[in-house]
């Protein structure tokens, strides 16, 4: 009887693969969270990442909590995108002039943006970041908001307080009070309480709407002009408007406004890494250790059975959980911890009942006779033996580890620097995504989770019933 | 004959006992030895009586002229005093030791921090008084999971090859989604969207006051966290049933039976049901004992009042004696679980009494 090459077998298990479709898509999911992870590694080394996801300046123009773009096509409504305009680049919809003042020093410094808002929605917020360089004196300015209907008001007028200051439009009381004093000189009546700046910065002036709070948006070529004097020749002023939408890029934003790509991005390779490393090095370090012990039995067997009762005993998620906060250690840390919390699980058992009975097989006992010492027969005659149906069960756990990370994380107790999928749940969790409705947060971490854990176990499961002929009739 | 077999199966038992309390001793030594962070906490500890103590001396008018010097030394044999009276002068070894003991005997003491909604700080009566909310929850699902899954794996195992089967082992791999996953997705839709089941808790807020009430009222925070586990558990609790089944049904002695021409109703009782019934009834004691401990990430989820969340809480607020008292009864339990279970097959399976006659 001839034994088959390992590549004709290697070859018969890849053609029983192909053979359940379920396990095809499993291979091809699996290539291509790999695929992906690489990608991620390569075009966005780790450091990179820890910054953009740690620093909360260069996220400033972005919306918070802005759902992914394509959400659009799921509500049926043009949703604003965000509008960024700076007098410091040139750009249609961006003028800047600046006139001398006859026989003075000062300047007349006349800033004017202008963008066509043709969105079916509010936008979520409105900044103008201001920026003036000043010898001496800062300088004063007026912000005047021109609607397409032509109603132009008056947001605020103002010394700047400081060389760098920030107007947040729709957050300013003081905004709202200009605003609801322009209404009630125009239609002789105070706008509902339901008329907020964003409302009145954006809706059209009925006196329904007005009175009602329901207001709608008034579509058209909205401009913002900042009317400022500088009082040096060499001082000057710039600006820049910032719409805030509610929708931004292929992921979203988060609370801190960051794109959520990042976190989607890097939470593959963290993920893979993860569950394989864990997966892999429990079940092979499992299979060996019971190898072990069945193969020489006696007093080395009777103290892995013990050992491997006490880890029944212990409860996993707690030690792993008091682990975690007591030390706050990193995620390759809770790798070994969780490593060395399940070497000795339930694997122990069922690996040295299959051992048990090879260990009398007729092979063995000829490669004792011929003097094999008890290594070899170990790791080159049992091992491979058992090693067919323990890989499906390799597979299949890897979810479960994946998962597990994702349980810590959503505990907050994750890797304190890597943005990872159970990060993005706890934040958006945290940040009452449940109770706002912010779908995209909880469900883009969520799906990838999804589709791993499924890739993993349509594999495993097909694996599973190819080395076991005997599910594979069932 | 009988004193003989009696005398085996004695011998037997005490020594699957003594095997058994052997790992318990050692499982709740491990975890006080982990949930001190092997002495750590008492570190914590001594810092935050420190800081008490030093606050009290400066805050009193009566030490207010006393020298630096002299403070000093008042707070230190303040704390000296403290240690002493908190056991905390002896080297931690030898207190783990007592610690020990005290586990064992079940004296399970005073929580550091924490106390029971009733005020209590004695770590019994916060368990008590959570475990209620726990078994309700986690051994009612539990219980219902156990019958779906062998009514219907039976019964897919009777219809092999059917629309169904081949559903359930097409759809097995969604049960590597844990049930605390589905519970989030499950909010989603019931609480965000739809709006018309609570996201948590365990009762309305304000609580009811009527009993009937009150009861659907928890029935009605109960729905979403039971269709998480029932979810997450389905199709592989099925599958493995069902696999389960269609091996013992092509045993040889099942095939005499069916050669015999005995109905089919029979064979499925007396010659797949009874001998596939103790690894089943192991399986659904050990679960059902698990689900004592609670699930702290499912409780997290739904902030359902129960171990889990105590659990959490002891964690992250290092309470080990909550921590300790909590492993401690769940390693008794679970072993004379296993201790029972032992005892019955050791009743019942012959080879046993053979083997230590």
């Amino acid at each position: 009887m001839s034994r088959p090459s390992r590549a004709e077998s290697l070859r018969r298990v890849l053609q029983d693969i192909m053979y359940y479709k379920s396990g095809v898509a499993g291979l091809l999911l699996i290539t291509l969270l790999v695929a992906l992870s690489i990608y991620t590694v390569i075009a966005l080394p780790v450091d990179r990442a820890i910054y953009l996801w740690r620093s909360s300046e260069i996220w400033l123009d972005n919306p918070r909590t802005a759902a992914p773009e394509w959400v659009q096509f799921f509500v049926g409504r043009e949703l604003p995108k965000t509008v960024v305009l700076d007098s410091r680049a040139a750009k249609l919809g961006v003028a800047k002039s600046s006139t001398p003042i006859f026989g003075t020093n000062m300047k007349k410094i006349l800033i004017e943006f202008s963008f066509e808002y043709s969105y079916d929605d509010f936008p979520s917020e409105v900044n103008v970041f201001l920026n003036a360089k000043a010898a001496k004196q800062l300088p004063v300015l007026k912000v005047i908001w021109v609607k397409p209907s032509g109603d132009a008001i008056t947001l605020i007028e103002t010394a700047m307080s400081g060389p760098n200051m920030s107007l947040y439009v729709t957050a300013s009381e003081h905004v709202l009070r200009n605003m609801v004093g322009y209404v009630t000189a125009k239609f002789g009546f105070q706008p509902s309480d339901r008329c907020t700046q964003l409302r009145l910065l954006f809706g059209q002036y009925t006196p329904d709407a007005l009175r009602t709070g329901d207001m709608v948006i008034e579509k058209g070529r909205y401009r913002l002009i900042i009317d400022a004097t500088v009082f040096d020749e060499q001082d000057d002023l710039d600006a820049k408007l910032v719409v805030y939408g509610l929708v931004h890029g292929i992921a979203g934003t988060d609370h801190l406004r960051r794109p959520l790509e990042i976190a989607l991005l890097w939470g593959a390779p963290v993920a893979l890494a993860f569950g394989l490393t864990a997966s892999l090095v429990t079940s092979l370090v499992q299979m060996i250790i019971a190898t072990i012990g069945a193969y020489y039995g006696g007093l080395l067997d009777s103290l892995i059975q013990r050992i491997t009762e006490i880890y029944m005993v212990l409860p996993f998620l707690p030690f792993l959980i008091m682990i975690s906060v007591f030390y706050q250690v990193n995620i390759w840390v809770i790798l070994v911890v969780v490593i060395v919390l399940s070497i000795f699980g339930g694997g122990i058992k069922s690996t040295r009942a299959l051992v048990m009975q090879i260990k009398e097989y007729p092979y063995i006992e000829a490669a004792r006779t011929y003097g094999a010492s008890n290594m070899r027969i170990i790791f080159l005659y049992i091992i491979p033996k058992i090693l067919p149906p323990i890989v499906p069960g390799l597979i299949s756990a890897v979810p479960g580890f994946v998962f597990l990370e994702a349980a810590l994380a959503f505990l907050g107790l994750g890797d304190p620097l890597l943005p990872t999928w159970g990060k993005v749940i706890n934040d958006a969790f945290e940040n009452g995504a449940v109770y706002k409705g912010y779908y995209y947060w909880v469900l883009e971490p969520s799906a990838l989770l999804i589709l791993t854990g499924i890739a993993f176990a349509l594999f495993g499961f097909a694996l599973d019933r190819i080395v076991n002929p005997r599910l594979r009739e069932l | 004959m009988v004193p003989a077999s009696l005398k085996g199966f004695l011998k037997y038992s005490l020594i699957r006992g003594s095997i058994l309390f052997l790992t318990v001793v050692a499982a709740i030594y491990l975890t006080i030895v982990i949930a001190n962070m092997g002495g750590k906490v008492d570190e914590i500890v001594l810092s935050e009586l420190r800081m008490a103590i030093t606050q009290r001396v400066n805050m009193d008018p009566q030490y207010k002229n006393l020298p630096a010097p002299e403070r000093e030394k008042l707070i230190e044999a303040m704390l000296e005093n403290e240690k002493k009276r908190l056991g905390l002068d002896t080297p931690f070894f030898v207190r783990s030791l007592i610690y020990l003991k005290d586990a064992i005997t079940l004296d399970l003491g005073r929580a550091l921090y924490m106390t029971s909604d009733s005020g209590s700080r004695l770590v019994k009566n916060i368990i008590l008084e959570r475990l209620p909310a726990t078994v309700l929850l986690f051994t009612t699902v539990t219980v219902i999971n156990f019958f779906i899954h062998l009514f219907l794996g039976l019964y897919l195992s009777r219809h092999y090859g059917s629309f169904f089967d081949k559903l359930t082992v097409a759809l097995a791999p969604t049960s590597v989604i844990p049930g605390w996953f589905y519970g989030i997705l499950l909010i989603l839709i019931f609480y965000t969207w739809l709006h018309v089941l609570p996201p948590g808790g365990f009762v309305d807020v304000p609580p009811p006051e009527e009993p009937v009430a009150y009861a659907l009222s928890v029935l009605k925070h109960m729905i979403l966290p039971m269709a998480a586990w029932i979810i997450s558990g389905f199709f592989l609790g099925v599958y493995g049933n069902r696999t389960f089944f269609l091996i013992f049904s092509t045993e040889d002695y099942v095939e005499a039976a069916k050669a015999k021409g005995l109905p089919p109703r029979l064979i499925e009782t007396r010659y797949i049901l009874r001998p596939t019934l103790p690894p089943i009834v192991t399986s659904f004691a050990l679960t059902l004992i698990g689900s004592w401990g609670g699930a702290i990430i499912t409780e997290t989820v739904f902030n359902w009042p129960g171990l889990g969340l105590v659990t959490y809480e002891a964690i992250s607020r290092f309470d080990t004696p909550v921590i300790v008292g909590i492993t401690v009864i769940y390693a008794y339990l679970l072993a004379a679980t296993v201790f029972i279970l032992d005892i019955i097959y050791g009743l019942l399976d012959p080879r046993i009494k053979v083997r230590f006659g």
